[in-house]
């Protein structure tokens, strides 16, 4: 089998993918009660999608990607409230808004090590923290953005209570989105990412621009994070300080290591299983569920991420260690 | 406004020694430690309930408090930390919350979630005004210079003992070059966990005293880790020169913003920050020839 057939292979959409995605779409009228976790579900799988983006597919450890999330939220919250009640207008300028933030941001992150830049996003995200706190008249500081009222989508239909059009519409966008991502890092251009991502001097010597490669994506992920935060306050009508939050970052992160780094299902996976996981827990102590995640991430991290996905590594190293 | 500055540098000074530890462990096996605050806390608590509880006087505290963080970071170093060094940095990073994560709800679940109030001896409260109703009003808290006169004799301390002692060379020789250091017959592992020991024990020497300025409640490792961090990231991991010129340019730019232009609040903070890595992305205080 030759490189181009290995390659179209990959791109090629397989027939579990359509299963997914069926079920996706088929979730908030099979489970109308639980329509609005759904909605919450597709909210941070996009999220998460967008962190593996930089993460998985460039190599960027980010700490600060709720930025973005923050942007787009607090941004289309405001649109709606401001100017237009239109939900897809607002989803395009909170996307827009965090798309140009992203662009600005990531000559942040082109030099210096791990550490540098794991310290400049989470400094950007602290910084767009301390801003919408400061910025009160415009962003109601710590009580949050509320009284955001949405027309109805497509001048259709209407948001409801039980969050079903909610649902369909986050995990609509989630999917184009999705299509459109995926698409992406399985052209030339995302296995140049893949390139720059395992190494980037190598990348450099075969005639790929890294810091551009890194400037687009960097672009681009925050553009999907903004479209996940304008879901996040379009769907629940209010924007709060915590969407800037570290908690956000590291959630996320979570999310994505759960799932897969480096697969764009790994994120939709992550947070699904994430979502649930939280539910259990806080149901359970909800004031102490951090230990058990806690507890879970020292763990994973411990007996190594690559063993959660794919359990037959345990073998595998066991018959190593016996050698 | 000599004041002001005051203030700002025993803030400073409080932020190096609890950062320190950090920098060296950072600086010696590249390993990005999150749950640094986590010792500092329990430094913070040891103290607080020794002296609520137990009736142990203050300046015994602080040893106390050091002794039992650098165990507890011994162990956790022998058992826990080891086996993550050779991991990529996001795993190191997940790690290191995760437990940062399990240690507040710990603090929350055994001591509650409200603040600690430390009661300081007598000694130690009232304030001394210098030059008063002039321009260089100094007023010191006496606190507040016990704070720096501690961190000061520490520093030294540290210098003395990373510059002119057979420890201090092995671990500037780890820092510079492990695998060469391990051939010429240092134990590196041992070296470094000795210096994991006391850069905890550190942090905890810093959480007690820290605990009545800083304040003290579960959420401590997540609201002061940022700072740590930058103290790091700002003043590189090569030297103590770097941590200790970047934590006082911190705590003063802390101090001073916060009173100048309240509204601003950390936000002139994290803009330095931030503008003082993308100018030089290594720290601001790099030494030639490492690695």
């Amino acid at each position: 089998m030759d490189a181009r057939t290995t390659l179209l292979q990959a791109r090629g959409w397989k027939k579990w993918e359509w299963a997914f995605w069926a079920l996706a779409f088929a979730a908030p009228a099979l489970l109308p009660s639980h329509a609005l976790i759904l909605n919450e579900m597709a909210i941070v799988a996009l999220f998460a999608v967008s962190l593996d983006l930089i993460l998985g597919y460039s190599g960027i450890v980010s700490l600060g990607h709720a930025a973005f999330l923050g942007l787009g939220a607090y941004s289309a919250a405001l649109f709606a409230k401001h100017l237009h009640p239109d939900p897809l207008l607002g989803l395009l300028v909170g996307m827009a808004v965090a798309t140009v933030a992203g662009w600005v941001c990531s000559f942040s992150i082109m030099r210096g090590s791990d550490l540098t830049r794991l310290m400049v996003t989470l400094g950007t995200a602290l910084l767009l923290l301390e801003l919408a706190n400061k910025l009160d008249d415009l962003t109601g500081g710590a009580d949050g953005l509320q009284g955001v009222i949405l027309g109805p989508v497509l001048g259709r239909f209407e948001f409801d209570l039980m969050g079903q059009t909610a649902a369909w519409y986050s995990i609509t966008v989630l999917f184009v989105l999705f299509v459109l991502v995926r698409r992406l890092v399985h052209s030339p251009l995302g296995a140049t990412l893949m390139a720059v991502r395992d190494n980037p001097l190598r990348a450099k010597a075969i005639g790929i621009h890294v810091n551009a490669r890194l400037c687009l994506i960097y672009t681009l992920a925050a553009g999907v994070a903004g479209a996940a935060g304008a879901l996040l306050s379009q769907t629940t009508g209010f924007a709060s300080l915590d969407v800037f939050a570290m908690d956000r970052s590291a959630d996320v992160m979570l999310m994505l290591v759960m799932g897969g780094v480096g697969w764009l299902y790994g994120g939709v996976v992550g947070a699904v299983l994430f979502k649930l996981m939280y539910d259990v827990i806080a149901n359970i102590t909800p004031q102490y569920w951090t230990f058990w995640i806690g507890l879970f991430l020292v763990v994973l991290m411990r007996v190594g991420r690559e063993r959660l996905v794919r359990p037959w590594l345990w073998l595998g190293t066991r018959r190593k260690g016996q050698a | 406004m000599l004041t002001i500055l005051f203030d700002g540098i025993a803030y400073g000074m409080l932020l190096f020694i609890l950062a320190v530890g950090l920098s060296v462990t950072m600086g010696l096996m590249n390993f990005i430690n999150l749950a640094h605050g986590a010792f500092a806390m329990l430094g913070g608590y040891v103290c607080v309930v020794l002296m609520q509880q137990y009736g142990v006087p203050f300046l015994l505290c602080l040893p106390i408090s050091f002794l039992a963080c650098a165990l507890v970071g011994a162990v956790f170093e022998r058992t826990l930390y080891r086996p993550m060094y050779a991991k990529p940095h996001l795993d190191q990073v997940l790690f290191t919350i995760g437990l940062a994560f399990m240690a507040v709800a710990v603090v929350d679940y055994f001591m509650g979630s409200q603040q600690q109030i430390m009661q300081l001896p007598d000694w130690l409260r009232g304030r001394t005004e210098w030059l008063e109703d002039t321009p260089w009003h100094l007023g010191m808290g006496h606190y507040r210079l016990f704070i720096i006169a501690v961190c000061a004799v520490l520093t030294v301390v540290l210098q003395f003992v990373l510059s002119s002692t057979r420890f201090g060379s092995q671990l500037r020789a780890s820092v510079d070059d492990p695998r060469v250091a391990a051939g010429l017959g240092i134990r590196v592992n041992w070296v470094f966990a000795v210096t994991f020991a006391v850069g905890s024990g550190l942090a905890g020497l810093g959480g007690a005293l820290g605990a009545e300025v800083l304040g003290l409640d579960p959420t401590f490792p997540f609201k002061f880790m940022v700072y740590f961090l930058i103290v790091v990231a700002v003043g590189g991991t090569s030297s103590l020169t770097g941590p200790l010129l970047a934590a006082l340019l911190l705590g003063v730019a802390d101090v001073a913003g916060k009173y100048f232009v309240p509204k601003l609040g950390a936000f002139i903070v994290y803009t330095l920050m931030i503008a003082l890595l993308i100018w030089r992305p290594q720290g601001l205080f790099t030494r030639q020839g490492g690695k």
